[in-house]
């Protein structure tokens, strides 16, 4: 069973929804990103999102925009976002960790080379944000040959085709983008999204995480109430940027602020 | 001149003709280029569009109404003329020049935008978004959205918007809203990555007018559909003035629009040569330019795989060109496809050749062209002589050069 699997089955087990951060790797510089992740798991993160850095994220909003600029200005790219998972690995070898990006840079790498490199730096799975199932045969393909997990995005317009179809190549979990829009759209609506979570869990078989558009406790605990994981991104590294002048104090602040959101979804249940 | 499903039919049993070519395949692929990399969200709605394309492709009323709008709106068809001063000159073949820059609002992109808005109206969409880099494509979405009273909305690069000031004028007066984009490079690809983003939150009552061969399918098939009346009208005209095909097609690419509506027609003569003309900069060996079918790789970018212009890391590298209409990373899949077929030939022209061909053109002729279709005219100069006198160069004059009088004066030294 994969990491993310066995993580999912623990928190079944013990009743409780996930918490996964999202950050962009090599934000504000390469060496904040593993010290920062160690902050995130002891305050209650289950399982993390790395952003692979890509000069043309069009599915993020000014956010991530920024911090991908930012972490491409000190030259991050996929192969030091693999180094990063290596050095967390080193002290960490339970926390699942999901690449999260767009295609290109898996593509000039080759998805066999990405796929062992990945395994080898102990990255989990992986998320690639414009590489719908249609396309993407070729990749689970290898992926799952090294036992790393393929997570799809469903959509508010996906169709009841759409979604079996992803339920049946997807696996992990899959990600629930909650909004139309773009990484850090504001306007989330719960019922619509618990709605949504019903039409998915009839016909997909894995946890089902919901992600965009979360920003604080209060939205953390209404999305905790339907989903099986509560994903954060924006929310997290706009408080990054707020800190690049002082990066040293970058995992106490994303600490507290994943503590609260900890509570709150535990709250709930 | 409205070419019937008739006629095109009578010119497929034509001799001398290869076998059909029907590409892209049902799922938008040229080959191993093409597709639909694109987020989940817009999956559903690019279907959709699909559907509603095929449905008025078949729809004769469609036709009808976009055929009077070409007449009548856009002035085709657009005149062939033989640029017989300038064929002297340079003693070898005869040159044929497509008039595109005599459509209304000065170049080929217009054709596109008739097409697509009446698409918009059928499907029901009352907000059109569209990406520019020259301001031609922003200028035509704006003209067709404040025909059909659509509201308008055109994403362009702020680097672009300084460099095309006219345009973004005339987009502003056609009642268009023209958001300038400071993310990464600035530029086009800039502008187009933000109109995803608008998209893909506005996509219950928005309709994306993509203006070139690019992104996810059905677009790259589309606009080339939309853009063939180009070649179709060019076909009948040089048989018709000359008795015969012409020996070689010539047009620039930038995301390939103009010349995909050129060369598709021709794609099954075989003996037609065919010459896509990238930008080359400052000269590729410089590696500031914009021609990835000449010196880039394929990858995946805004929605298909193609050439593209990046690194070793899969991150794209800014452009170079001092046309904004070719200064792109990426090209329409189906010239990748051409290019990998060898069916056409892509070759590049520096920003001085096509400054010099600028002015070549508009001494010799008269007529003023654009900076991206001046790129086109350079390589005909250097081929023309390489061919006898009885033969023939077909060369798509894609837009009219008006929008780029200051980058043309401050490169003399003068500013307007
Ligand atoms: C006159 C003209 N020609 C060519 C182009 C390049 O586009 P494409 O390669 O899609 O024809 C542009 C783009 O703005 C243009 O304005």
């Amino acid at each position: 069973m994969s990491r993310i699997a066995q993580r999912f089955e623990q928190l079944k087990a013990q009743g409780r929804t996930a918490l996964i951060p999202f950050v962009t790797a090599g934000d504000p510089g390469p060496a904040t990103t593993v010290p920062l992740m160690h902050a995130m798991v002891e305050a209650g993160a289950d399982i993390i999102e790395l952003g692979v850095p890509f000069s043309d994220p069009m599915a993020d909003g000014p956010v991530i925009q920024r911090a991908t600029e930012r972490a491409l200005a000190q030259g991050v790219r996929l192969a030091d976002v693999l180094e990063i998972v290596r050095a967390f690995r080193e002290r960490d070898n339970e926390t699942p960790v999901v690449l999260m990006g767009y295609l290109n840079p898996i593509e000039i790498m080759g998805y066999t080379a990405f796929a062992e490199r990945a395994n080898a730096a102990g990255v989990d799975g992986a998320l690639i944000v414009d590489l719908p199932p249609e396309e993407g045969h070729e990749l689970v393909t290898t992926l799952k040959a090294q036992g790393l997990d393929l997570v799809y995005l469903l959509a508010p317009t996906s169709t009841e085709d759409r979604i079996r179809r992803i339920g049946t190549v997807a696996s992990g979990f899959v990600y629930y983008v909650s909004v139309k829009g773009v990484t850090g759209a504001a306007n989330l609506d719960t019922a619509d999204v618990a709605e949504h979570l019903a039409r998915i869990r009839a016909t997909v078989d894995l946890p089902v995480g919901v992600g965009f558009g979360i920003r604080d406790a209060e939205t953390a605990a209404r999305v905790a109430e339907v989903a099986d994981a509560v994903i954060v991104g924006s929310a997290i590294v706009g408080r990054i940027e707020a800190l690049v002048e002082t990066p040293e104090r970058i995992p106490e602040t994303v600490g507290a602020f994943l503590a609260e959101l900890r509570a709150a979804i535990d709250s709930v249940r | 001149m409205a070419i019937n499903a008739d006629t095109r039919q009578a010119e497929h049993l034509e001799s001398g003709r290869a076998a059909a070519y029907d590409l892209p395949d049902a799922s938008g692929h040229f080959g191993p280029y093409g597709g639909l990399f694109v987020p989940e969200t817009l999956m559903h709605p690019l279907e959709e569009l699909r559907l509603a394309y095929e449905r008025c492709k078949a729809d004769p009323d469609f036709q009808a109404e976009m055929d009077a709008d070409l007449r009548d709106y856009v002035g085709r068809p657009s005149p062939l003329y033989h640029a017989e001063r300038w064929s002297r000159e340079l003693g070898g073949a005869q040159i044929y020049l497509k008039r595109e820059d005599l459509n209304h609002t000065g170049a080929h992109k217009v054709n596109n935008t008739i097409g697509q808005a009446l698409l918009a109206k059928r499907m029901g969409k009352t907000r059109i978004i569209a990406e520019t880099g020259a301001g031609q494509h922003g200028v035509a979405s704006a003209t067709v959205a404040a025909r059909l009273g659509l509201e308008c909305v055109v994403y362009m690069g702020e680097v672009d918007v300084a460099r095309q000031e006219a345009n973004v004028y005339r987009m502003r007066l056609l009642g268009a809203r023209v958001v300038p984009v400071t993310s990464g490079s600035r530029t086009l690809k800039d502008a187009l990555n933000e109109a995803m983003r608008d998209w893909v939150t506005n996509i219950d009552d928005t309709f994306y007018i993509i203006g070139t061969v690019a992104g996810p399918h059905p677009y790259p098939m589309m606009v080339r559909d939309f853009q063939t009346v180009i070649g179709r009208e060019a076909r009948a005209q040089m048989l018709e003035r000359t008795g015969r095909l012409p020996d070689a097609l010539v047009a620039c690419v930038g995301g390939g629009s103009n010349a995909i509506g050129l060369f598709h027609p021709f794609i099954a003569d075989t003996d037609v040569a065919i010459y896509g003309v990238e930008a080359g900069g400052a000269g590729i060996e410089t590696g500031h330019h914009a021609a990835p079918l000449c010196a880039g790789r394929p990858g995946v970018l805004h929605g298909n795989r193609t050439y593209l212009m990046e690194d070793d890391n899969g991150q794209i590298i800014e452009t170079h060109s001092i046309s904004a209409g070719l200064d792109y990373p990426g090209v329409g899949p189906e010239h990748a496809w051409l290019k990998d077929s060898g069916r056409a030939q892509y070759v590049s022209i520096t920003d001085d050749e096509a400054l010099a061909a600028f002015h070549h053109l508009t001494r010799t002729e008269g007529i003023i062209p654009a900076l991206e279709s001046s790129h086109a005219l350079a390589y005909a100069h250097k081929l023309a002589p390489t061919l006898r006198p009885d033969q023939s160069i077909l060369v798509n004059l894609s837009g009219r050069g008006d929008k780029d009088m200051h980058t043309v004066a401050r490169h003399d030294g003068l500013v307007l």
